[in-house]
This record gives structure tokens, sequence and C-alpha cells, in this order.
């Protein structure tokens, strides 16, 4: 996922967090969140992991995990009101 | 050499960071073994494992077509590319959620989720989506997972 690594994004897990810490932690620290499923499309990057993945939203800030084979999950935070608001119109709010 | 169950025409390995030494002889010799009975093997991993397996098998004759992770997603999600047989290797939180990735984006292959490395136990348990699981605490020694690989596929040791 070059293109995501390419963006200016701030981490707010750090590397080596499992699927599921990213997942609470968007659930307890964020009032917007969003569900998507494996495959979601966000920064023209689809994205991996165990269904539902939660997406958090504050202002124009996403807050998605991105996974890597060898290092397992970040949960990134990237700044594009865009993008913020296609997930708004295109993700689910239940599980 | 008589499978257990019909030969899937297309087969997918996805493959984890390559650090436990296990991962590369068990996926050449699946891809041997599939290849053996037929079917098309295409493998997909990061650009570490890729060159691994491309150094191992230089004239191809195991793995024909191996292909970065990500843009194998990309043609699965897209409808470019399609499985019948998608095997994931786990060792990580990460290997686990390649599997529930590829079974979402390929709702009717046969999955088949290969647990392994020095902790598997743990990662069972983040297991709940449907799939076959073949579980072994296995680093260096390929011998005992192997063997039952082969029992899930019907291959001859």
């Amino acid at each position: 996922m070059g293109c995501i690594e390419n963006l200016a994004y701030e981490m707010i897990l750090p590397l080596g967090a499992s699927f599921r810490e990213c997942r609470e932690y968007v659930e307890r620290n964020f009032s917007e969140f969003w569900y998507v499923d494996p495959g979601y499309k966000l920064f023209d990057e689809y994205i991996i992991g165990l269904p539902p993945i939660a997406l958090g939203i504050d202002g124009a800030k996403i807050v998605f995990p991105y996974t890597k084979p060898c290092h397992g999950t970040y949960l990134l935070g990237v700044e594009d009101a865009g993008e913020a608001d296609r997930v708004r119109k295109t993700a689910r709010k239940k599980k | 050499m008589t499978p257990s169950l019909p030969v899937p025409a297309t087969a997918l390995l996805v493959l984890g960071c390559p650090e436990v030494p296990v991962q590369q002889a068990l996926a050449l010799h699946i891809a041997y073994q599939l290849k053996q009975h037929g079917a098309r093997v295409h493998a997909a991993g990061n650009p570490a494992v890729l060159n691994l397996l491309k150094v191992s098998d230089p004239e191809k004759h195991y793995l024909p077509e191996v292909q970065v992770l990500e843009n194998c997603i990309s043609e699965i999600v897209e409808k470019r590319r399609n499985a019948e047989l998608c095997i994931v290797f786990a060792h990580s939180d990460a290997g686990i959620s390649y599997a529930a990735t590829m079974r979402h984006i390929l709702p009717d292959a046969r999955l088949v989720l290969i647990i392994f490395g020095k902790d598997p136990d743990a990662l069972v348990a983040l297991v709940d989506f449907p799939c076959e699981t073949i579980i072994e605490k296995a680093v260096h020694n390929p011998m005992a997972i192997k063997k039952k690989i082969n029992g899930v596929f019907g291959w001859a040791a």
C-alpha cells in the first residue's frame, strides 16, 4: 500500500497492535465511527482486516487500520475532508 | 496420489512475512502438489517473500505466477482474478487479517488457513470466520505440519 505510506499520517497506535485492539480503540475513543468490510477502498487502497473494520472520524481526520504482513496492524490518522465525507456516505453505522 | 476433494482449477497461496522458515518450504511443497494435480497456482506476498520464492524456483517450475499481495487483492476485489482454492499462511495477527480479507473477497473459494509459528494457539482464537484450519507449532522443521497439510488435501507423504 505505497499510496497510504506516502500520505502525511499520524500514528495513533504503534506498529504491532492487534487488529482487535485497533477496532476497540476506535470504538472507545471516537464519537463518530463507521464500519466497513475488508476490500473497502480508502485513499485508493483496499483495506485489510477482520470484519467489521472500524473507521473513526474526527472532523476531517479519518482513523483507520493499516496492516502490513511483517509488522501487524497500525492505526493511522489522515486529514482529508473529502475522503471523510465519502466514508460518511458509503460506510455503515452498524456492525 | 488421489486428492480427497475435487482438484481446483485455480489456487492462490497467500504468504505472510518470511521470518518463519517453514513457510518457504511449505509454499513450494503445496505449489508442487497442486501443480501435480492439475491446478494453476498463483502466489501473493510481500516483495521479500516473493524474492525468496523467485530465488528458490528460478525457472518457475513450481510457482510460475507470483504477485505483490496488494495488487492481488485489488484484482480480486475488482473481479479481475478469482481462485477456487485459497491457502493463507498465518503466523501473526496480520496473517489472520489477510485470511479474513480473503474470506470476504473470495466468498465461494475453499479457504484453508495454515496457522504456524512459535505460538499458533494464540492466533486460533482470532479466527471467527468460516475456513478450514491446519494448526501446528512449526518454525524450522516443516515435517509435522507438512504431514497435516498432506492429510487435509489427500496427498501422499
